[in-house]
């Protein structure tokens, strides 16, 4: 059957009612969810793992989607409103939005955020159903070595390339990985503190949970605002002919940035919304207006990050490689339904992969058809009581780590993974590389055993693989690029401190 | 020279103490990640990697990346704060509030098993709350309730899971 007829059957799937339920409930919860302050779309899915305990993995799947792009959406309309970007990846998009909103132009910016994010989002959708399973029926040939290194690859990237301080994402990945090695997975007790609850290991769900709702929610405690945020009110959102001129090209544009920069390994949206900003500016008519309400400074940037959220679903669908936070929470749930994820996620579960793609479409027109009338009442969210917002966090947060195994040991290691968290935020540990770390660690080793299982313990197996060799060749050279770099920066300021 | 500094010349060196702190204990979980590992014995015959071989790699690492964030804390190198809609750095930190949410949640997980999760649930809500700072009492704790009580329906009559029921077990 080709790619066509299977995405025709995954929408028949998708339109069952329950399934359409979902997907609304997914895209509301998601918008409402990325407009609150402190909640972010990985946060949420941490929290709803538990409904994988009884929920259809379609249904839930097709609502954890729902919430990755509704949360995309509901970070910009906070960050066009409150000129304070909640997720990274808006932080662009405050840019211009905000002093468009200050100028009275809130509803055009919404608009251009909205409908950028629709047409990124189906072209996004579009590609990722036309590369996944080609890459994945390209990866599944591989061998463990290829697997192996591609693993390395994505630890590597992930902690490498993003972040402004290497130092520290290192030292987020290997806290992950020794997270990860707690438990019996080898036959004898690692790290476990002689305790038999700590046996299976750390739950991944409950590391999630911690870093990021406890975390956060401690985090934001010892620093509340304590008086409130100026928000700018808005009505209908809509766009004169003038806006639909000046917006389309950015959209697209967008989306050629946001599309690539999430399939790759070191995906996410911070890259290419900037490098979408910057060329928008460069080729705008009038650029002086940058700076001061541009719309194509949110259109374009607004496209970027949606494109890129469905980039970053072509690593997690053909080779299990979460990329992004939210993107390793959804594995998780793979996970939790023991499906095993990876390039055979399309062989063995075609029906369960391609009903999701063909709800991604209805996900992302749902998101259009019901953001541009509700965007007031997203606005309102904005003034919810902090202390009963962050204290439900707390509350849910403990909720979902309990029901894991409904032991309080849970609770105890939720709180301590939790306060790790906040000293990650105080210290500037980017969070993604730790949870990377725990999820991909024990893949990491699970594969090196395959790999040197079946080569009767020749270490060279690990190179005997041309993509291997390739991957090793890019980690090379991405250290070596990063070590001269880090040498010249230490140079000059050393040179400074002589001269000054 | 465009290169960031985070010490303009002419002004003292800002040096993050905490940041030794934090330095030490990734040293000794490092430390202690290769103590463990030292206690394992060799693997059974089908096992090419050693069971002892990854700890010594992240247990190792942890240290060297101590020894740099410490090195690191001692040129100056200053964290960069995470920012959030709510976050406001221009202020202190309110460590006391931290510490008040920290004893509610003990309490939270040390009561559980005995209480159950409707009861300590809507403590948990209530108690949070009124340590950030919610004005009424009496509405947290109603709200608390709420949420505990329907969230225990939720589970069990949604997802089909009990959660322990505590004292109130044949009421709920």
């Amino acid at each position: 059957m080709g790619s066509f007829d299977l995405l025709m059957q995954g929408f028949e799937n998708a339109f069952t009612p329950t399934n359409l339920l979902y997907a609304c409930i997914g895209v509301l919860l998601g918008t409402a969810v990325g407009v609150l302050p402190g909640i972010g779309p990985a946060m949420t899915l941490a929290l709803l793992l538990p409904i994988t305990y009884s929920v259809e993995p379609a249904s839930a799947l097709i609502m954890f989607a729902g919430i990755y792009y509704g949360g995309m959406y509901g970070g910009s309309t906070t960050s066009i409103l409150l000129n304070t970007p909640g997720e990274s990846s808006s932080v662009v998009t405050a840019i211009e939005g905000n002093k468009m909103a200050k100028a009275g132009r809130a509803a055009q910016a919404l608009a251009t955020a909205a409908i950028g994010s629709f047409v990124a989002g189906t072209i996004g959708t579009l590609l990722l159903v036309l590369f996944a399973p080609k890459l994945a029926t390209e990866v599944v040939k591989l061998g463990a070595p290829s697997y192996f290194a591609l693993l390395l690859l994505a630890l590597f990237a992930v902690t490498a390339v993003l972040g402004s301080s290497r130092l520290r994402g290192f030292t987020a990945l290997f806290i992950g990985l020794a997270i990860g090695l707690v438990g019996t997975s080898t036959g004898q007790p690692r790290l476990t503190f002689g305790s038999p609850l700590l046996a299976d290991g750390i739950d991944i769900v409950v590391v999630a949970v911690a870093i990021f709702a406890i975390g956060e929610a401690l985090w934001v405690a010892s620093h509340l605002r304590r008086r409130p945020l100026d928000i700018i009110p808005v009505g209908q959102p809509w766009m004169s002919r003038d806006d639909w001129g000046r917006s389309w090209k950015p959209w697209l544009r967008g989306t050629a940035f946001g599309f690539p920069f999430g399939a790759l390994p070191a995906g996410g949206a911070e890259l290419p919304t900037f490098l979408s900003y910057i060329t928008e500016r460069k080729l705008a008519k009038n650029p002086e207006e940058f700076g001061h309400g541009a719309i194509e400074g949110v259109a374009g940037p607004e496209a970027a990050n949606n494109a890129s959220a469905a980039g970053t679903l072509v690593p997690l669908l053909a080779m299990g490689l979460p990329t992004t936070a939210t993107a390793a929470v959804i594995l998780l749930a793979f996970q939790s339904y023991g499906i095993e994820t990876g390039p055979g996620l399309f062989d063995s579960q075609p029906i369960l992969v391609w009903t999701l793609l063909a709800s991604l479409f209805i996900g992302n027109t749902l998101l259009l058809v019901l953001n541009l009338p509700l965007a007031p009442v997203w606005a309102k969210l904005l003034q919810i009581p902090r202390p009963y917002l962050y204290a439900g966090i707390l509350f849910f947060a403990s909720l979902g780590a309990y029901s894991v195994n409904f032991q309080w040991f849970d609770l105890l290691i939720l709180l301590v993974i939790g306060l790790l968290g906040l000293a990650m935020r105080r210290f500037g540990l980017p969070v993604l590389p730790l949870i990377i770390g725990v999820i991909l660690g024990p893949r990491l080793e699970a594969q090196l055993t395959e790999a040197l299982a079946i080569s009767s313990g020749d270490v060279s197996t690990l190179w005997s693989e041309p993509v291997a060799v390739i991957v090793y060749v890019i980690i090379g050279a991405t250290l070596l690029f990063i070590v001269g770099n880090g040498l010249r920066t230490m140079a000059a300021n050393n040179r400074k401190q002589v001269s000054a | 020279m465009t290169t960031t500094q985070h010490t303009p010349p002419g002004q003292s060196r800002v040096v993050d103490k905490a940041q030794y702190g934090l330095a030490a204990g990734i040293g000794v979980a490092g430390a202690y990640v290769i103590y463990d590992a030292t206690t394992l014995h060799k693997g059974f015959a089908d096992q090419p990697v050693q069971p002892y071989t990854f700890p010594f790699i992240v247990g190792a690492g942890l240290i060297v990346l101590a020894a740099l964030l410490a090195l690191a804390t001692a040129r100056g190198d200053v964290p960069e704060l995470e920012e959030g809609e709510d976050v406001d750095l221009t202020k202190g930190s309110d460590w006391v509030t931290v510490g008040k949410l920290v004893v509610v949640f003990a309490l939270n997980f040390a009561l559980i098993s005995w209480l159950g999760w409707a009861i300590t649930g809507a403590l948990l809500f209530a108690g949070t709350a009124h340590v950030l700072g919610a004005r009424s009492i009496v509405r947290s704790l109603a709200i608390g309730v709420v949420l505990s009580v329907l969230s225990w329906y939720g589970f069990y009559s949604g997802l089909g899971l009990a959660i322990p029921a505590g004292v109130l077990d044949g009421v709920l």
